[in-house]
């Protein structure tokens, strides 16, 4: 295709991936650079029949003023990067400094905003991409030594998990294990603690949360194994039943290997997917307990006033974040890309 | 072939036939539960003295005469206003696919055909930009939405879905066209017809399989949006999902949770059916990406 014609064809999807993806990136880089104008005050002389008394107040005319000629703010360099909310260099140094034990200082780490988020995000993360890949597969063993017209039947239901929209299925489950919703009564029967309540302890309300996550996403592992094993060696499968090779050691030496590269392709997809959990913190209700960097971003952007500089930095922080989980993929691409020259 | 291969691996059916069952039980179950508890009274569906009482609705029976009640779906799309935000996710969703599939069919037919290095640069791009959360971008739509007064309105929305929706379309467009052979369209343009009239001529009429699907994931992106709606659109404006989100605030306090869980049942409905009629589509378009690797 000439160089003309690919222009025209590509130039509204361009347009559209400039206007609202790469400008805002452009923007909100600079926001997380700026602060909000401190109010400009003024002092004025307050006389009584008592005495006169110097009192500042806030010159709300000039701090319009101010805003209004620069709407971004004042400069403030990497400086929100490393306040309190964010990577608050100077508490983790503290800390550090007067740490009694490790466990000590990560109890401290754990009440800083950022630390708190990063940590639920991480462990999510590195957790339910391993599990959700597991479960993912034997369903995938499971349901393809069905009989043929039930398969259909179980792709559908499967399904359901993976289409619903997050917040939806966050507040199903969520409703389901309420202290008096069937799951919540079934746990406390099970415990025999009739006061058991998963939204009162942080590491049910993890569990909880990373089950859900589990449930979620273990679908499209399914499907993407239950393709896989569609298009499996079968000679190789039958040399290696005549050599003897037990069900085990077939799923070990012949099945896992052939879908190996799908496994990675799960693995880097879920990586990143799972990297930004957001709804789930939402719909559980979770917040006391857990939050992640994109609920953080969130709940900046929709607080009574609009912390744009905070936000923006949070939002500049997970993208670092999100790239250098990306870049593994980004790499592969590249080398598939050479190979092919 | 299947079928040999089948009888060859069958890893323990009984273990495996009863893992099935247990793991359509965790998935459907949560959904048949609440659809049934959503016509009961918020004390059925959530029950102090006696689990059973979800699933027979005495207290529901008591109140109302009857083991069913709608009015948790009357609260909710008549009191609470639920029908205008399904028109208004309806309009999203349909111009937000309308649009995104007619730019991206666009783009990926072009990066498909065009042999220069730029279009790998331009894929590379669109798959950093696929990694990207939404609300990352969010902070950066605020100050020019606000200054140039298009925070809170449908179209501002939908133009953002779409610009958001792009990388992935382009991707799954990209690699279905490449399954075209390339064949096609250069006899036409040997034939006269520039590169819109091969376009229009030659490959329209075989490309719906490939854009259906791509439409399908394009309409989910849409439909179950919370970071992107939630954040721009005003409170008359709002979509299933941040109205949703809305009722939690409102209702927990006042004991109206039984709306909720109307809306929420009235949401999943239409991907119920959407499954139903698609299941092959969306399972190819699910495994399209790891087959190409």
């Amino acid at each position: 295709m000439k160089h003309r014609s690919f222009f025209w064809f590509f130039l509204p999807t361009a347009l559209a991936m400039l206007l609202f993806i790469a400008f805002p990136i452009v923007s909100v880089v600079t926001q997380s650079l700026f602060t909000p104008h401190e109010a400009v005050f003024t002092t004025v002389e307050k006389c009584d029949p008592f005495g006169c008394t110097k009192e500042s107040v806030v010159d709300q005319e000039a701090s319009q003023a101010l805003k209004k000629s620069n709407p971004l703010g004042r400069f403030a360099g990497l400086d929100i990067y490393f306040d309190r909310g964010h990577l608050a260099t100077k508490e983790v140094a503290e800390a550090w400094q007067t740490r009694k034990s490790m466990g000590d200082f990560f109890s401290t780490l754990n009440n800083l905003p950022f630390y708190r988020a990063m940590g639920f995000t991480l462990t999510y993360t590195f957790l339910v991409t391993p599990l959700l890949i597991i479960l993912g597969l034997m369903i995938a063993l499971s349901v393809n030594s069905l009989h043929r017209h039930l398969k259909g039947l179980a792709i559908f239901f499967s399904l359901l998990p993976l289409i619903v929209t997050p917040l939806v299925g966050s507040l199903i489950l969520f409703w389901m294990v309420d202290s008096r919703g069937i799951l919540g009564t079934f746990l406390q029967w099970l415990a025999g603690d009739p006061d058991l309540s998963l939204k009162a302890s942080t590491t049910l309300t993890w569990i909880m949360l990373i089950v859900y996550g589990v449930w979620h996403a273990a679908p499209f592992a399914f499907v993407v194994f239950y393709a896989g094993l569609q298009t499996l060696p079968k000679d190789q499968l039958e040399s290696a039943q005549i050599d003897g090779a037990n069900r085990w050691q077939r799923l070990r030496y012949v099945i896992v290997p052939h879908l190996m590269p799908l496994v990675t392709f799960v693995a880097l997809i879920q990586l990143m997917d799972n990297f930004r959990v957001f709804e789930p913190i939402v719909g559980f209700n979770s917040e006391a307990h857990a939050t992640s960097l994109s609920w953080i971003i969130f709940n900046d952007l929709n607080g009574e006033t609009l912390q744009l500089s905070a936000a923006s930095t949070t939002s500049v922080i997970t993208i670092i974040g999100v790239a250098i989980l990306l870049s593994p993929v980004l790499v592969q691409t590249w080398k598939n890309f050479k190979d092919k020259k | 072939m299947t079928n040999k291969t089948q009888k060859l691996f069958t890893f323990n059916s009984l273990f495996s036939n009863s893992f099935v069952i247990v793991w359509l039980i965790i998935a459907a179950f949560p959904f048949i539960w609440t659809f049934w508890g959503s016509f009961k009274v918020e004390l059925d569906f959530f029950s102090i003295a006696d689990w059973t009482n979800a699933i027979t609705g005495k207290l529901t029976q008591e109140t109302y005469g009857s083991a069913f009640t709608g009015t948790g779906y009357e609260g909710a799309w008549i009191q609470e206003k639920f029908w205008l935000s399904t028109i208004n996710t309806w309009v999203v969703c349909f111009f937000v696919v309308s649009i995104s599939l007619t730019i991206g069919t666009l783009g990926g037919y072009a990066l498909s055909r065009s042999g220069y290095r730029y279009t790998f640069w331009l894929l590379i791009i669109a798959l950093i930009f696929r990694a990207m959360p939404p609300i990352t971008l969010v902070a950066g739509y605020m100050l020019p939405f606000f200054e140039w007064n298009l925070w809170g309105k449908l179209p501002t929305t939908i133009v953002v879905l779409v610009a958001i929706n792009q990388p992935f379309t382009l991707w799954m467009l990209h690699s279905f066209f490449q399954t075209i052979p390339k064949e096609l369209d250069e006899s036409a343009k040997v034939d006269g017809c520039t590169q819109f009239q091969a376009f229009r001529r030659v490959i329209i009429p075989v490309m719906w399989p490939g854009v259906i699907t791509t439409g399908l994931f394009s309409f989910l992106l849409a439909y179950n949006d919370f970071a992107v709606t939630s954040m721009l659109l005003s409170d008359e404006n709002r979509t299933m999902v941040p109205k949703i989100a809305a009722f939690l605030g409102t209702t927990y306090t006042e004991g109206n949770i039984m709306f909720a869980v109307a809306a929420v049942v009235s949401s999943t409905v239409p991907l119920f059916i959407l499954v139903m009629f698609f299941q092959r589509q969306i399972v190819s378009g699910l495994t399209a990406g790891a087959v190409k690797g």
